[in-house]
């Protein structure tokens, strides 16, 4: 009976598919034309096919290898600064948020509000003292002027602080029981409860920050510090109608995050329910 | 030393680090601005003099700033309903199938964790001229006149508001179809078996249910909306948020005066401007939607 019923509800829900199928095709459409694109040479990027009469790999060499772009180094670049912020925010967002939800000492509600109260503060308004402020510290085209506004994030903390505040206090408790100091307790006992958070607090961290333009694009000013995406936009403004490469760019700067989609789907679509990830 | 002051102290000591960070990389530079959009702040500058308002009075006599601020209200107001009313279509849609509610999900949500700047230049290459743009051999194909897009003063915006729709689609629909989740069947079953018919149902029963899920999307997406920057920074010639600053946001005008004109003290009047029209559109949707909503 219930079998039969799921048939005919598929049945039924046909228009829905033809609708939702033909949506897919707008929403990946882009996709597999700057795939497309990246596979031609200059002589077939004009053509409007979507399969290349003889694709070659050659752009790929050329963005990747060649001497005359910096893409390896701005790759590196994005790394660093993505694994680096992602590893600050892991680890002082979490120790917030459990001090938040399990500890009591006079002013939590405030310090609490404060630091959400942060999320309501645009980058746009954020970015010019930064830049006063990097210019006047000499911290201009280092690693470092690029990720210290991401070291810690306030949304990360209220995430955090509602995964912790579901860890039974006995279980804090016996620990002190056994004579663990504070810090061992949290590193030992709290985080391990909290691992599917984290899991979900890093990728969106790290998406977050691969993706970043506004700062990054004024934190750095010599090409060699650029991140991937200042990379591209650079790189792009200047190749002019060179189209083959800058969708090759495009495609080079998009693989990681695909490639970090596709192995944590899951998390993903669970963590933007939960949230989104834009700052 | 009692246990809890002793507790007390390490729970300041776990926030000391962090909470001198919120005060000197969030709250402290907010102030500054705020300080600084009242004086003649130039970065080359030894002194700063207070003018009072003076910066405030440039910014709203120059035509640009004026005009920019116009162009951030057009994104807001037709893209924040736009990407709603699409996505809560879709999430319908995807939750009245049986089957494959997980792929489709996955496909749209795809541009959405993509970087920006890579997307944008994708369909900066899509809008282009016949006879290189996709978009523009596809209408031509369909017999349809071809489009300036990003080269007409009044088709770049649209050009760039849908790009954003298309990024901004699949994070709504996620959100969306996860509140469909939570409304139980019972509900709907229970109307249908008391002869309500499926728009009913929608009008009813479901669209209510997803009140409070709209309020916070609308205000989510208002302020993504008003804060556009990238793509009007990569999808302009020379990022110049043109054609005659017709696709100039709010933010790029900041970042122009103070990264390319250096005139920082405007910049921070502009972005104190920016700061309360965001502030101010969400307060007034928090009180149009607290009455609308019926939980």
């Amino acid at each position: 009976m219930k079998h039969k019923n799921k048939g005919k509800m598929i049945v039924r829900a046909l228009p829905a598919y033809i609708i939702l199928a033909l949506l897919s095709v707008i929403m990946l459409f882009p996709f597999v034309w700057m795939i497309s694109s990246s596979l031609k040479d200059v002589t077939q990027i004009y053509q409007l096919k979507l399969f290349p009469e003889r694709p070659t790999l050659e752009n790929y060499r050329y963005i990747l290898f060649s001497t005359s772009t910096k893409f390896p180094q701005w790759f590196l670049n994005s790394l660093i600064v993505a694994v680096c912020t992602t590893a600050s925010v892991l680890f002082f967002d979490s120790l917030v948020g459990y001090t938040l939800a399990k500890f009591r000492f006079p002013g939590k509600k405030i310090i609490f509000l404060l630091i959400i109260s942060t999320l309501m503060i645009p980058t746009e308004m954020l970015v010019i003292p930064w830049y006063a402020m990097i210019r006047a510290l000499k911290w201009v085209n280092t690693y470092w002027a690029i990720m210290f506004p991401g070291m810690i994030s306030a949304f990360g903390v209220f995430l955090m602080r509602q995964f912790m505040s579901t860890i039974p206090d006995d279980l804090i408790d016996a620990a002190r029981v056994d004579g663990l100091g504070e810090l061992r307790i949290f590193i030992t006992v709290v985080l391990p409860l909290v691992a599917p958070a984290l899991a979900t607090l890093a990728i969106f961290n790290f998406i977050g920050n691969w993706n970043a333009f506004l700062w990054p694009l004024i934190a750095a000013s010599k090409p060699k510090m650029f991140t991937l995406p200042v990379g591209l936009a650079n790189f792009s403004g200047e190749a002019g109608s060179d189209w083959h490469y800058i969708m090759t760019g495009a495609a080079v700067a998009m693989a990681p995050l695909i490639l970090v989609f596709l192995v944590f789907q899951k998390q993903i679509v669970k963590g933007i329910a939960m949230t989104g990830l834009k700052g | 030393m009692t246990l809890s002051a002793k507790r007390s102290l390490t729970a300041y000591l776990f926030l000391a680090l962090p909470l001198v960070f919120f005060l000197c990389v969030r709250l402290g530079p907010m102030l500054y601005m705020f300080a600084m959009s009242f004086t003649d702040w130039g970065l080359l500058r030894k002194t700063v003099k207070f003018i009072g308002f003076d910066n405030y009075h440039a910014i709203f006599k120059d035509p640009v700033f004026l005009q920019a601020l116009g162009n951030t209200f057009r994104y807001a107001v037709f893209g924040a309903p736009l990407v709603i009313l699409l996505s809560l279509a879709i999430a319908l849609l995807l939750d009245s199938i049986p089957r494959g509610k997980g792929f489709f999900r996955l496909i749209y949500v795809l541009p959405y964790i993509t970087p920006v700047v890579a997307v944008s230049w994708v369909w900066r290459w899509m809008y282009q001229q016949p006879p290189l743009g996709v978009i523009n051999g596809i209408l031509g194909w369909l017999g349809l006149p071809a489009g300036e897009f990003l080269n007409s003063p009044t088709q770049a915006l649209p050009s760039i508001l849908a790009v954003n729709v298309w990024v901004e689609m699949g994070y709504c629909t996620t959100i969306f179809l996860a509140g469909l989740q939570t409304i139980p069947k019972e509900i709907s079953e229970a109307a249908k078996i008391d002869g309500a018919s499926d728009r009913q149902v929608l009008r009813r029963i479901t669209l209510p249910l997803l009140m409070p899920i709209t309020f916070f999307l609308m205000v989510m997406e208002g302020i993504q909306f008003l804060r556009i920057f990238t793509q009007v920074y990569n999808m302009s010639m020379q990022a110049m948020g043109g054609p005659l600053n017709s696709t100039k946001s709010a933010a790029l005008y900041i970042y122009q005066k103070a990264f390319t004109n250096f005139e920082m003290a405007r910049a921070a009047s502009a972005s104190v401007v920016l700061f309360v029209i965001i502030m101010a559109v969400t307060i007034l949707q928090i009180r149009f939607f607290d009455k609308r909503v019926n939980y």
